[in-house]
């Protein structure tokens, strides 16, 4: 019978949970931790490396050894500490590394092999044959070292993030975090007030404290009552505020529903909050540190603050007959409060020269050995027993921009340095600040400079509190025997592993760390790195502050891998963008292909048709016969106004603009400033000093940037404006040579070759509606777009179907305007990859010298115009039944596959129905001089070797009669 | 002369949709006309003269201006997006353009957005899972572009408990999945 | 990181892109002898200066400003934000 009296739990209901199949029983209120030790269950775990058996040595999220799997089924989590798992009713948790049963380890082997496996083992042993790393080694070690498993199942659970603002965030809700919420939120400020754990008010839960002549646990409860009445100031219990990043940003896991079966529907498991904060105060208290001696390592053994926490917050005792070991006088209250509840409990101080050597009870502490300041030794029969070696303040956070902590001889131990981080401050035990008088003072006092530099006036109101110092006298480890002292409980990092690393010259702290891999557990050593300091720090004969410290990146304890990815998962990884005739192609089944964000039609099968390319080669063929419709709205349009928007065209495209003519349409061709091709696209000239520009798809976005850049930064004196129009017009291509026919039984206007001639552009109206008419042609063909406002979209679709429908004309997919435009031998994406200058594409003539536009320069600097540069040309098969692949690479016949003889490589290849066989685009060097040439192109990956011969890339139409019919 | 062309919803509805999540409700709105207005180079004294007297307001950075028949919202400097009621403005440029004549740089955008109109006893509680803005310490008439879910959106306070969110009008489902998962998950 | 908008006040710099070193305000005129020259030293050459350095940033999610942000690349301190159509209309460009 462990349960003792007091303690915040609500023993009026009965939680049923289970561990490791057995079932128990706790209470609202109660961890995993306690609830187990309620129930007299001390062996928690085994550890990493020598499978020794290991009970809970703390009462927080500092916990190195009862680490379990929680839950079931695809909600099993590994790896999750006992200590800060609040009891639910049905909760089910298994021990984790350990084989076949927690009391019979058969890899236990390796706690009596233990010589063979001190620090550097894998790296000693492991060595060569290299080839035996990733098939043998690597597996072998994982199986006996791993920690936890996973479900290997999808996680049901959703995940969220958002935003929070505040003036003043408080980490950390113990005595110094809530007066300091407290002295804020009485002035008005914006606070937050954040804490990992789901009771508010840290030490306060756990000590006989009085504040103010109440007890402390009950002036944390009214104070976290009063600031729950304040509209202004944020509770987040259940909240780790996990790092600091720039400019007063800092994040925080919220567990929303983790103390919960499973979330309610709708909800949340986690939220990843971004906390944007003008001040922020640390306030996370101080994390206690045992002393190594022998053995110490057994279940019963625990932090002395932890021990008191169980008595005084769960109601627990862990066992009748306790001990205490301490150097301070915190570990006397440990003492105190134990035998207030009736348990008999012996101290043992250190400050006297009193000792523990050795501890026996292999599953369980059963007796430990004391050698007194007289040199006598004695067996004590114990079953719980306290240590404490001294607090260190939980600082991790202030050292998140590499602030070094600074070492204060007062407390032995690592303060943070003044402003580590910029708008951070520390209070109370987080800062050395140990006693309550000084936790609550601190916590106001930078409350009060924090609003001051927000211009708020704020009063302190320190309530009476104890003001005890901590009279601490360093001791870090028992000097005993030959066995083993601890340091790292769950890396198994023991006193011999650091002297063995000094040994063998890893002495920085850093070399130290991960030569024994001292503090890189799930638990980022918080209860050993100082220890294993001190103890590297007495053998080099330097002091701690000499030797160094380790600094803490985020996150402060582990995040699940979910809640950073929040809604983006699955269909929600990404918005989708859909074209205006989407809900049309979706009623004729077409295949859609993700372009960027948006979905567009690939190609639409009909009845009867089985591959893709029966569709495609019938939707190119039909065009071509007769005519095809293609949604184009994805194109970027960007609408350029302003008295200068002429000059500000001629700017930025390499060709000119000037001269365009209004009810004109000109294609243009964007370079960077290095000379290479940007983007290509057509621009109209609607009126005097109106344009629209059409973008690719991909670079819509770049190259609005990229305008407003010229705009604002290299030309602020012009008079342009810009505004992007991509999603207000829905866009469709019309082309073959029944267009003009199929259009002329929707628009309103003439639009014969007279009136609407090649590269005509102009206002329209379709049958009533307003709309633009655009006669451009992408495909070869006599071809136009029609644009109309996006909300007739979907009505214009079907109304260029039904217009079709004498015409057997069709609706095409991107595949078919690929193989339209390859066979036309105009570049695209494959031809458009920024290595690839005008010159290269065939269009060297394009860029004007008579005028200054962005890449014009660069474009003309050596190497840009070598003449055995590559050039874009045209491939066929030789035998046209071979089919080409797009990668593959020129080689003259006869020469090796060797980079010396590469000529270049295809870069656009589609089977052409027009011609019945495959043809490519490609970079061939020189290759504007060797149409008619038979080469090979090789691709390697494909493993083939096709004969090619060189032809124009205009394999349709090459004097483009068609789309001037 | 074949029937006139049926305009669709962003939603790809015949007429806007409302739906209700608790207290929350989220309404397309297609009763706006939009048009964006830029004040040419050296303009920008006649163009703030000629829209008072239109009653068209035009507000500073951040902000939302209501007039009777007119709103406006800030979009960068010297640009502003103008609203006007859809049934008499459909054809808003043809409307604002002889007002401010060459003076300005006026687009339709009409059709480039869409719009939902949400009311909620406390809307920051829900716009906290979508937006960094901070939407608890902007008053009525705020409104300012972020990012919901990757999207560029205006955020425009019009009421206490009201608020819109005009987004990419492409985007119109994943918009609306994004503002019903979060009241669902927030309320 | 918040980069603190002359117009707009502060904002995650998740809205903004970032281009590069504000130097490429001083584009140099491709039509003047010797330009050639002068582009390879533009768009090539840059200082990479461990502490201050004035940044080019496009508020894209926001308002389309083009700002220039000087930014301590050792500690990430803003000190100070500008349009930079400001900065380049009082560097000397214009049309």
């Amino acid at each position: 019978m462990s349960r003792i009296s007091g303690g915040q739990i609500d023993r009026s209901k009965t939680l049923r949970f289970s561990f490791d199949g057995v079932s128990y029983t706790g209470h609202p209120g109660d961890t995993l931790a306690s609830a187990l030790l309620a129930n007299n269950v001390r062996l928690m775990g085994r550890s990493f490396k020598y499978h020794r058996p290991r009970g809970v040595i703390s009462a927080g999220s500092e916990e190195p050894n009862a680490i379990v799997e929680l839950r079931s089924g695809a909600r099993q989590e590994p790896n999750t500490r006992a200590t800060v798992i609040e009891l639910f009713d049905g909760l089910q948790a298994q021990s984790q590394n350990r084989w076949p049963s927690l009391k019979f380890d058969a890899m236990a082997i390796n706690d009596r092999l233990s010589p063979f496996f001190a620090a550097g083992f894998y790296y000693k042993t492991f060595m060569w044959p290299a080839a035996f790393w990733e098939k043998i080694y690597e597996p072998i070690i994982r199986r006996a070292a791993g920690l936890g498993s996973l479900s290997k199942q999808d996680d049901p659970d959703t995940y969220d993030k958002g935003f929070l603002h505040c003036d003043l965030l408080i980490i950390g809700a113990g005595p110094a975090g809530l007066s300091a919420a407290l002295t804020a939120g009485r002035a008005g400020a914006r606070v937050i007030l954040a804490d990992e754990d789901f009771r508010m008010g840290g030490r306060l839960n756990a000590e006989t404290l009085e504040i103010g002549g109440a007890s402390g646990a009950d002036w944390a409860a009214k104070t976290v009552l009063e600031l729950g009445s304040m509209p202004n100031v944020r509770l987040m219990p259940r909240s780790t505020v996990m790092g600091a990043f720039d400019h007063g940003i800092y994040g925080a896991v919220e567990r929303v529903s983790d103390h919960l079966a499973e979330p309610l529907p709708g909800k949340p498991r986690q939220t990843l909050w971004r906390i944007y904060t003008k001040h922020a105060i640390l306030a996370a208290g101080a994390t206690e540190r045992p002393i190594a001696f022998e053995n110490n390592d057994r279940p019963g053994i625990m932090l002395a603050g932890a021990l008191r926490a169980y008595a005084n917050r769960w109601g627990v005792a862990v066992g009748e007959k306790v001990a205490v070991f301490t150097n301070n006088d915190d570990g006397l209250r440990t003492v105190a409060d134990l035998k207030a509840k009736g348990l008999d409990v012996t101290l043992i101080d250190a400050r006297k020269g009193d000792e523990i050597i050795d501890s026996a009870g292999r599953l369980g502490l059963k007796s430990i050995t004391i050698r007194r300041a007289n040199g006598q030794t004695e067996t004590l029969h114990v079953t719980a027993l306290g240590v404490s070696g001294g607090w260190n303040p939980s600082l991790n956070i202030a050292s998140n921009h590499r602030g070094r902590p600074i070492w204060d001889d007062q407390i032995a131990a690592f303060i943070p340095a003044p402003e580590s981080i910029a708008g951070l401050t520390c209070a109370g035990a987080a800062a050395g600040a140990m006693s309550t008088h000084a936790a609550l003072t601190t916590g106001a006092n930078h409350a009060i400079a924090a609003l001051a530099d927000l211009g708020l006036n704020a009063i302190a109101d320190i309530p009476q509190a104890e003001d005890a110092p901590l009279n601490l006298t360093p001791a870090w480890y028992v000097h005993s025997g030959k066995g083993r002292a601890w340091v790292d409980q769950q890396n198994d990092v023991t006193v011999k592993d650091v002297k063995l690393a000094k040994q063998e010259g890893f002495v920085s702290v850093e070399h130290l760390k991960r030569y024994t891999t001292l503090g890189m557990a799930t638990d980022q050593g918080k209860t050993s790195n100082v220890l294993g300091l001190a103890v590297m720090a007495e053998l080099t004969g330097k002091s701690i502050p000499e030797t160094g410290t380790t600094i803490y990146r985020p996150p402060y304890t582990p995040v699940a891998m979910g809640v950073l990815g929040g809604r983006a998962r699955g269909h929600d990884f990404k918005p989708i963008r859909q074209t205006p005739s989407h809900k049309w192609a979706t009623e004729q089944g077409a295949i859609f292909v993700e372009v960027g964000y948006w979905l567009r039609a690939q190609w639409l099968p009909r009845a009867g048709e089985t591959t893709w390319r029966q569709s495609v080669d019938r939707e190119v063929l039909q065009t071509r016969k007769s005519a095809g419709i293609c949604d184009v709205t994805t194109l970027g349009k960007i609408d350029i106004q302003g008295t200068d928007a002429g000059l500000f065209l001629d700017r930025v495209y390499a060709n000119t603009f000037g001269s365009l003519a209004v009810g004109k349409v000109r294609y243009g061709l964007m370079l960077r400033e290095d000379g290479m091709v940007m983007d290509d696209g057509t621009t109209a000239r609607l009126g005097q000093n109106e344009y629209v520009m059409t973008t690719t798809t991909a670079n819509a976005v770049p190259v609005f940037r990229h305008l407003e850049y010229c705009r604002q930064v290299l030309w602020p004196d012009l008079d342009v404006q810009l505004i992007s129009t991509t999603e207000a017009w829905a866009q469709y291509s019309v082309a073959g040579p029944n267009a003009r026919k199929l259009l002329e039984k929707l628009v309103d206007q003439d639009i014969s070759d007279a009136a609407f001639p090649y590269m005509a552009c102009g206002a329209i109206t379709v049958q009533g509606t307003r709309a633009r008419l655009f006669r451009i042609s992408f495909s070869g063909e006599l071809a136009y777009e029609i644009a109309v406002p996006t909300r007739y979209g979907d009505a214009m679709i079907r109304a260029l179907v039904e217009a079709g429908r004498e015409f057997d004309a069709v609706v095409y997919g991107t595949e078919a305007l690929g193989v339209m435009r390859v066979e036309k031998g105009h570049v695209a994406g494959n031809e458009l990859n920024g290595q690839s200058s005008a010159l290269n594409m065939g269009l060297g003539k394009m860029v004007s010298r008579k005028k200054d536009s962005i890449g014009m320069v660069l474009s003309q600097r050596e190497g840009m115009t070598a003449p055995n540069g590559y050039r874009l040309v045209g491939v066929k098969p030789v035998n046209p039944s071979e089919t080409l692949t797009a990668g593959a690479h020129f080689l003259a016949k006869g020469a090796a596959a060797l980079a010396e003889n590469d000529g270049g490589w295809l870069t656009s290849v589609v089977y052409s129905p027009h011609l019945g066989h495959s043809i490519a685009l490609g970079y061939l060097k020189s290759g504007d001089n060797r149409k008619g040439e038979r080469l090979r192109s090789v691709n390697l990956l494909a493993n083939t070797d096709v004969e090619v011969e060189i032809v124009s890339p205009h394999f349709v139409d090459p004097e483009g009669e068609r789309l001037r019919g | 002369m074949a029937n006139p062309l049926k305009s669709l919803t962003p939603l790809g509805h015949d007429a806007p949709i409302t739906e209700t999540i608790g207290a929350v409700t989220i309404t397309e709105n297609t009763g706006t006309a939009l048009a964006s207005l830029a004040a040419r180079l050296g303009y920008e004294v006649e163009v703030a003269s000629i829209a008072q007297t239109a009653a068209i307001p035009l507000p500073g950075p951040g902000r939302i201006e209501f007039a009777e028949t007119y709103a406006a919202i800030w979009l960068g400097p010297e640009q502003w997006m103008i609203e006007a009621p859809f049934a008499t403005h459909e054809d808003i440029t043809a409307i604002l353009k002889p007002i401010f004549t060459e003076t300005a740089s006026i687009t339709e955008q009409t059709d480039a957005w869409v719009r939902f109109d949400i009311t909620a006893p406390d809307l920051p509680a829900l716009f906290e899972r979508l937006f960094n803005y901070d939407l608890r310490r902007a008053g009525v008439g705020a409104a300012t572009r972020t990012v919901i879910d990757h999207l560029g959106c205006y955020v425009i306070r019009r009421a206490d408990t009201e608020v819109s969110i005009l987004g990419p009008r492409s985007s119109a489902h994943s918009l609306h999945h994004a503002l019903t998962t979060a009241a669902k998950a927030t309320f | 990181m918040i980069i603190n908008h002359p117009l707009l006040g502060p904002r995650d710099s998740q809205e903004f892109v970032y281009l590069g070193d504000a130097a490429l305000i001083h584009r140099p005129d491709g039509m003047a002898d010797g330009s050639l020259d002068k582009f390879i030293d533009y768009a090539y050459l840059r200082d990479n200066p461990a502490g201050e350095h004035r940044e080019l940033w496009y508020h894209e999610q926001g308002d389309r400003s083009w700002l220039v942000v000087t930014r301590n690349t050792v500690t990430h301190e803003i000190t100070a934000v500008e349009l930079a159509r400001d900065v380049a209309r009082r560097e000397g460009r214009s049309k």
